[in-house]
């Protein structure tokens, strides 16, 4: 088996891992994000803390495993096994697209309680509402590129805008 | 609250971790949905992996409804508000260069101070907005 099919046999397998956690977390359901971001609730006391605890599940295996497995493979310029090296950001400027991107999706998400994984993974349901919602986010990420692409024109020979992950 | 409130979120969060470890160590790549979808339009690079992941999280929500676990409700949400919220999530993922799983799972897990400080502004500013509109 070559890279580029080991590649994308790891995709498919850890694609359909990523969404059952989704959906095992309760992250793919808007009214449970929602129960989380509202924290007006906390008054009634109907608040649902659950994201917090998806974070922490996932950054109980994420930190140690970066830690001890990954980093310093990174740091001795070793490469992935399937791949000739870590495609993991070098940039780390606390720049104005980081906080203002940061800050739209904050708000998109605030908004209806989803993000770009459940969205993409409550496709499935068929509700023409997500469909618009999938179909809103492509054109939102490619008109970000698009502007993107000119700031690098724009400011030749400076550091390119970091690849998003 | 009730165990399974405590342990499926915890259990889902666990899975949620070990996808984008696993994608990290083998393809050494950020398993940040919204950098994966705006490249898999893109004309650069290696797209397959890209599709082959997307896929497979189109797959898991399949399996989700068939099994009858894909539960959400848009009752309260008009249309046009939907298509506002996606295209800023689209829209903000990508300048700001990650979303929940990109800085919120893979870049907190590095203990990367952009992604720390992404994650706040974006908590943030989705507690303002559900706040306000909620």
């Amino acid at each position: 088996m070559n890279h580029s099919m080991a590649r994308f046999a790891v995709a498919m397998i850890c694609g359909p891992l990523f969404g059952a956690g989704l959906v095992v977390s309760g992250m793919a359901d808007p009214a449970k994000v929602l129960g989380f971001l509202d924290v007006s609730r906390m008054a009634q006391g109907t608040w649902d803390p659950s994201l917090m605890l998806v974070m922490m599940g996932a950054l109980s295996v994420v930190v140690p495993g970066y830690m001890l497995g990954i980093k310093p493979r990174i740091d001795a310029q070793q490469a992935p096994l399937c791949e000739a090296r870590y495609h993991v950001p070098a940039t780390k400027a606390l720049d104005r697209p980081l906080l203002l991107g940061s800050a739209l999706f904050g708000l998109g998400w605030g908004l209806v309680g989803i993000c770009p994984g459940p969205a993409l993974a409550s496709l499935a349901s068929g509700s023409p509402a997500v469909l618009g919602f999938v179909l809103s986010m492509v054109a939102g990420t490619q008109v970000a590129r698009l502007l993107n692409e000119a700031r690098n024109t724009k400011m030749q020979g400076a550091p390119t805008v970091s690849e998003p992950s | 609250m009730e165990i399974s409130n405590v342990w499926m979120p915890l259990l889902g969060g666990m899975m949620l971790g070990v996808a984008s470890l696993a994608l990290l160590a083998l393809n050494g790549r950020v398993a940040g949905i919204s950098g994966i979808l705006s490249g898999a339009f893109g004309a650069k690079g290696d797209r397959r992996w890209r599709w082959a992941f997307i896929a497979g999280l189109l797959l898991s929500g399949a399996v989700a409804k068939a099994m009858g676990a894909l539960t959400f409700e848009y009752a309260t949400q008009s249309l046009p508000v939907i298509l506002l919220a996606g295209f800023l999530v689209g829209l903000g993922t990508v300048i700001g260069g990650g979303c929940t799983s990109g800085h919120g799972i893979c870049g907190n897990g590095r203990l990367s101070v952009r992604s720390i400080v992404a994650t706040g502004v974006f908590m943030a500013f989705g507690i303002l907005a559900a706040v306000l509109f909620h």
